[in-house]
């Protein structure tokens, strides 16, 4: 080895703990990048091929019931590749030892051979027999849920007539790698369940023979979809058509969507403030260091070393130091992105996960990182490069100070000359103090983020749950009923309370914009079933009018006193013009409300309603449960608390460990900027202190000097990474405003009281490090030399 | 000279070893000294010779390998850091050959930052004054000249009132005319104020300036002798 290299050895060895600081900063960086992309590559690439080798679907519709006859003329639409037309029913099931309401949708496959779209990725057992009037094959999440495998049977009320059926596979669908029942706010994988029969058989059980009740299609290459859709909106309306839509709109494929763009965010937004931070702290490291070797950068001229060698001596130390972060980055990062994969693995169900990290990714991160570092740092490797031999020899000029602006204004008399000292130094490099500021504001505002969802997420519950849906139960018919089943289920033994509800399907549309959704009749002084403003006290539903939440209020462009065109896409199919009465605060979903008789009005109905809210009480659970399954003609029953605690207790240690790795993040930007800071502050001011020591200053003075600037800047960064923190997370919030569920900007005092005590933490722990150095200070060596 | 008949120091077979990675360098050898209230002693040598070792176990700053060394009857040898610290904040003013100023602090705070912590100071500006920069009070080092750093850093070390001034190679960093000024202030102090001043040098040329000359070489005290009288700087050239 070259003596000259030796030394880049040597002066990293001297500098281990910053090296090492510096290094976690851009592991940091690079592994937060290498796993969202890897992770994000891999999901897409894995969904690809599910999507191609298993045929998923690009245009969907449902309908009331069409003859089979009607396909060949929907095969007509041109820009069609494949159609597959299929009965799909919801049902309920009944599974040994749970007695919890359980629910669930059957979709038709062939009863021969496979489908033609949305394939079924077999994990266990074999397809149904052809014809067999007792097989079904269940999908893999709900499978998990209740251990059930091959052989089993599983008991299914469909269209209020109880079967028993053979599960003969556990499969996975792309059309249903996201389930979540629909109206949910998250999966529920032991009261939810996706399965597939034979099309005879549930055609029979569902009454849907020689019928059809839902349809997907398959574009050609040159197939239009708006094209398409309106066209077969067109020849599915006659027959209760509920409008189509393409595969953007998808329920399991929009989730995907939207977890890749949070990926993506993530892939940009953190690598970004950690390899910027890291850049900072190399610049004050390497500044620091090249006017320590001012003399032995002469001396090297001096000997006939060019500029270039020297430039290129403290290119290699910056770059050793980034090779450390980047092989601990790709190594934790593959690690972390792994683990990414196993927890979508939970709630996306793909067949396989081919987890790879391009090496194209890689070279990315090696290349940004190294960029960052060498961008940091240019100016400083100049200046050594550039710097003329004799100048060098001679001792740099002493530090120019001045009265920092505090004290000219007045204040001087106050602080005492060690304080003077403090504000001083802060203020004679006031870009380099801003910057130590900000790389602390960060960790700070890094910790937020990571418990961030958390917060919005507790409170998205509280109000949809607490405020806003109060029900314990919610019974869904099959059929719109009249008011004698409000009746039965109001006398039903420990049913508390009951309200009934009516859902419309609906097309709304104001000026040129349109939106499909439901109506939903409720009684105007509900107690279950409350709309809330944006103070969130409950709204009262007027008699007449329609009631929208703020978020289709938006997108609709419609404000209070607009009239809005209601197309009804069931029943009498009635086009009707009705005033915007309200416009009400929402979270989930994309609903309008009218009151239920004005509603049923409309639909020129008299009482009917689609379903009942209960409230009941916790002693009579049970019973209600059994008797609700006896009830022919509920299509569903949906118990929310439940709901809630499952995902909660599936959350929770997800939550847990992304507070932890944030925390990790945090508590390394802190540490690495806290900890160099304090290190170059030593290194700067060792003389001083040293003779200050030597003039009678006891160790704690001394420490008061170096650590108090700190200090101060640590207390200055907690309200500036405050700010950050919460700018970033109204940035988060306002990508995620979709039609599935916005996010509020929500942040607990339990957040910022976290993130400031993750940050004064590493900050005591770095200054304990550092005060540890300032004890064992050397004053007669410190008095020998001239700096 | 009744007054020098009281000892500020007191030391007697004064050792210092170190250990340098794997040989150990004698730096003192066994020295007896004592130092008197209100003299000025120039203790000469060439470099190596433990002058500069002595002074910093005179000052509190490092301890004697073994031997005893008394401050007015107190044992330093066996002073723990605190007392160290304390003893070096109350009695002992020091001026070094680089001048050590605190590079954020004006003239006038350097001192300050002194007499903030000392019992019964004097006032920082009268301790200027007295080194004849009454007129510089509010520049900061980077502002100051060589001499008039060293003059500031001797205000300093003054300021305090303390018993004794412990000075090394003050005048090593400058030029002779510069180094004249610094030691008529350090001549002039210790005739004012009476406080008794030791001074570190290897220019022999500034021994004529002293009550009493020690000559260390190899970590012993190999002459000793008293001037019949005392030259002003001013009558010093090298």
């Amino acid at each position: 080895m070259k003596t000259i290299n030796r030394k880049i050895l040597r002066n990293l060895w001297d500098m281990k703990g910053q090296a090492v600081a510096i290094a976690l900063v851009i592991a940091s960086g690079v592994a937060t990048f290498i796993m969202s992309v890897s992770t994000m590559e891999s999901l897409k690439l894995t969904q690809k091929t599910f999507y191609s080798n298993y045929r998923f679907s690009d245009i969907f519709a449902s309908l009331k019931r069409a003859p089979e006859s009607l396909r060949k003329r929907i095969m007509d639409i041109p820009g069609i590749d494949a159609l597959e037309t299929r009965v799909v029913a919801a049902v309920n099931l009944e599974i040994e030892d749970f007695s919890d309401p359980v629910t669930g949708h059957i979709y038709s496959i062939p009863d021969s051979g496979e489908s033609l779209l949305n394939r079924l990725y077999l994990r266990e057992g074999r397809l149904i027999e052809p014809f067999s009037d007792d097989e079904i094959i269940i999908g893999e999440a709900f499978a998990e849920a209740h251990n059930y495998s091959p052989g089993d049977s599983i008991r299914a009320i469909i269209n209020g007539r109880r079967k028993n059926l053979t599960i003969t596979g556990i499969a996975l669908s792309p059309e249903h790698i996201y389930q979540m029942n629909p109206g949910a706010l998250f999966p529920d994988f032991e009261r939810y369940g996706v399965m597939w029969m034979g099309r005879t058989q549930l055609g029979t059980a569902y009454d849907m023979e020689g019928a059809f009740n839902n349809v997907v299609l398959k574009l050609a290459a040159d197939g239009d979809s708006d094209r398409v859709i309106d066209r077969l909106d067109e020849l599915l309306r006659p027959y209760g058509g509920l409008g189509a839509i393409s595969r953007k709109d998808q329920l399991s494929h929009r989730y995907l969507s939207e977890e890749f763009r949070q990926l993506e965010q993530m892939a940009s937004i953190f690598p970004t403030i950690f390899l910027a931070v890291a850049a900072f702290l190399l610049n004050v490291v390497v500044s620091r260091l090249v006017s320590t070797q001012r003399e032995e950068i002469a001396a090297l001229k001096a000997f006939g070393y060019s500029n270039i060698d020297v430039g290129l001596h403290f290119v290699k130390l910056i770059l050793c130091i980034v090779v450390i972060g980047v092989v601990i980055g790709i190594g934790s990062g593959l690690w972390l992105g792994k683990y990414m994969a196993t927890i979508y693995m939970e709630f996306y169900r793909f067949p396989y996960l081919a987890y790879t990290l391009s090496p194209s990714v890689a070279l990315i991160a090696v290349f940004i990182s190294t960029a960052a570092a060498l961008l940091g740092t240019i100016y400083s490797v100049k200046r050594a490069a550039l710097l003329p031999p004799a100048q060098a020899m001679r001792p740099e000029p002493p530090e120019r100070y001045r009265e920092s602006f505090a004290e000219r204004m007045g204040l001087k008399r106050f602080f005492s000359q060690p304080t003077r000292m403090i504000i001083r130094h802060i203020s004679r490099k006031p870009v380099k103090s801003f910057l130590t500021v900000t790389g602390i504001a960060f960790a700070c505002a890094i910790m937020m983020v990571g418990r961030f969802q958390g917060d919005a997420l507790d409170y998205m519950v509280d109000v949809q749950f607490g405020l806003s849906q109060r029900e314990d139960v919610a019974v869904t018919f099959v059929e719109p009923r009249s008011r004698k089943a409000l009746y039965e289920l109001q006398s039903m033994k420990g049913v508390l309370y009951a309200e009934p509800f009516r859902t419309v399907p609906v097309k709304l549309l104001y000026q040129h914009r349109s939106y499909r959704t439901a109506v939903q009749g409720l009684e105007s002084r509900g107690e279950l079933q409350r709309l809330i403003n944006a103070d969130l006290q409950p709204v009262q539903i007027p008699e007449a009018g329609i009631v929208l939440s703020d978020y289709l209020g938006t997108i609709l462009g419609v404000r209070e006193g607009d009239r809005l065109r209601v197309e009804v896409l069931e029943g009498n199919r009635a086009v009707v013009e009705v005033p915007v009465v309200a416009l009400v605060k929402e979270y989930i979903g994309v609903s309008a409300y009218m009151e239920i008789s004005a509603l049923n009005r409309l639909m020129h109905e008299g009482h009917a309603l689609s379903g009942v809210y209960l409230a009941t009480d916790s002693k009579y659970e049970s019973s209600i449960f059994a008797e609700l399954k006896k009830m022919p003609g509920i299509a569903g029953t949906q118990i929310r608390e439940k709901a809630i605690d499952k995902f909660y207790e599936t959350m929770g240690d997800t939550i847990l460990i992304f507070t932890f790795i944030n925390t990790i993040l945090a508590g390394t930007i802190a540490f690495g900027v806290v900890y160099n800071s304090a290190r170059i502050a030593l290194s700067e001011r060792s003389r001083e202190l040293a003779s200050l020591r030597v003039l009678g200053f006891s160790k704690g003075e001394i420490s008061y000097i170096l650590l108090g600037e700190l200090g101060m800047l640590t207390f200055a960064a907690i309200p500036f990474g405050i700010a950050i923190g919460r700018g970033m997370c109204a940035y988060i919030a306002g990508s995620l405003q979709t039609d599935l569920f916005r996010v509020p900007l929500i942040l607990e005092s339990d957040t910022y009281a976290f993130a400031v005590t993750v940050v004064l933490v590493a900050s005591i722990i770095s200054s304990l490090t550092v005060s540890v150095k300032l004890s064992k200070l050397n004053l007669i060596a410190v008095l020998k030399t001239k700096e | 000279m009744s007054h020098l008949e009281e000892k500020v120091f007191q030391s007697s077979g004064i050792t210092k070893s170190y250990e340098m990675g794997e040989v150990s360098v004698h730096a003192l050898r066994g020295v007896d000294m004592e130092l008197y209230a209100g003299e000025l002693v120039v203790l000469l040598g060439p470099s190596g010779s433990g002058k500069s070792t002595l002074l910093n176990i005179l000052g509190g700053l490092d301890t004697a390998t073994s031997g005893q060394v008394s401050y007015k009857n107190k044992d330093l040898t066996k002073a723990s850091d605190r007392e160290l610290t304390e003893y070096r904040r109350f009695h002992v003013g020091f001026v070094f050959q680089f001048y050590n100023l605190i590079p954020s602090l004006t003239a006038l705070e350097n001192v300050s930052i002194v007499t903030e912590i000392a019992r019964d100071p004097m006032d920082p500006e009268e301790a200027l004054g007295r080194v004849g920069l009454a007129n510089r009070l509010h520049h900061f080092p980077s502002q100051l000249s060589g001499g008039e750093q060293q003059r500031v850093a001797i205000a300093r070390a003054v300021a305090k009132n303390p018993e004794v001034l412990l000075c090394d190679e003050p005048t090593g960093a400058l030029d002779s005319a510069t180094g004249i000024v610094v030691l008529e202030v350090l001549d002039r102090i210790n005739r004012e104020l009476g406080t008794a001043t030791v001074l570190i040098t290897h220019n022999a040329d500034i021994a004529d300036m002293a009550d009493r000359v020690i000559h260390l070489s190899d970590g012993l005290i190999s002459r000793m002798y008293r001037n019949e009288k005392r030259k002003s700087p001013k009558e010093l050239h090298w």
